[in-house]
């Protein structure tokens, strides 16, 4: 799994590319534990383009960082969801928390 | 009616992460060789997935032995392929409680897996004993094709 991070906007933003199982999964949360830590970023922007594959091991880190950033009022944003990773996410009810957006740009000028 | 064995890889995996995605891409080169929907193969792939992870995760957790290994067997039937998972790890005191959407030790964790092994398999069957380990047993139903 590849993650890379960077601020645009004052939004954390968050670009990953793999598979987001257990492994992929330790590895976003210490990118973005450290990002989050380094920047006091608010919101998170999550560009899932390149991740083919998610099971519960990566939803749980995703649930985790929005359990730590909606404390201060921050969300995620979402986009480019692979259909098979949104069915995932559909069934483990993490639409009703998540903000899917068309593109980066139109997530970053509408929040 | 039962048929017979057409194929079957055994699969002995060192409780690691790292052999998670191992497990996964194995499950989906043996699902490969039947006529399977995209989607299906998604599916066998997530439930394979959380099996092995639970056994990685949970069932050797921090138990720390150069031993801890995963089996994984995988059959073909014409009707059907199983996936049979099994650790030697510390087992499952309540297999019931385990299986309720939500039962996660770990407060990262959505519990979750077993609801996904449940709802992308057509059979679902967990047998564990406390310290003796768990075996987890997945069907995905196949249609049969024709034979000439």
């Amino acid at each position: 799994m590849k993650v890379v991070t960077f601020m645009k906007q004052g939004i954390l933003v968050v670009r990953l590319d793999g598979e987001l199982d257990v492994c992929g999964a330790n590895e976003f949360r210490n990118s973005v534990d450290d990002a989050l830590e380094l920047t006091g970023a608010k919101h998170i922007l999550l560009n899932m383009q390149g991740v083919s594959f998610i099971d519960s091991s990566g939803l749980g880190v995703i649930l985790g960082r929005y359990k730590r950033i909606a404390q201060q009022g921050g969300k995620i944003l979402v986009v480019h969801l692979a259909p098979q990773v949104k069915r995932i996410f559909e069934l483990a009810g993490l639409m009703k928390i998540l903000t899917i957006y068309q593109s980066e740009e139109q997530a970053l000028d509408l929040v | 009616m039962e048929f017979p064995i057409k194929n079957q890889v055994k699969l002995s995996l060192l409780s690691i992460n790292e052999n998670v995605g191992f497990a996964r891409a194995a499950s989906a080169a043996f699902s490969a060789q039947v006529d399977l929907t995209l989607t299906e193969i998604d599916e066998i792939k997530v439930a394979v997935s959380e099996a092995i992870s639970n056994a990685v995760i949970h069932g050797y957790g921090e138990l720390v032995d150069k031993d801890n290994y995963i089996e994984l067997v995988m059959n073909l039937y014409q009707d059907k392929l199983e996936f049979v998972i099994t650790d030697y790890g510390r087992g499952i005191a309540n297999v019931e409680e385990a299986m309720q959407p939500s039962f996660s030790s770990d407060p990262e964790r959505m519990g979750l897996g077993f609801v996904f092994m449940d709802s992308f398999m057509d059979e679902l069957e967990v047998i564990s004993e406390p310290g003796q380990g768990t075996t987890v047993r997945m069907v995905k139903m196949i249609v049969p094709s024709v034979e000439h």
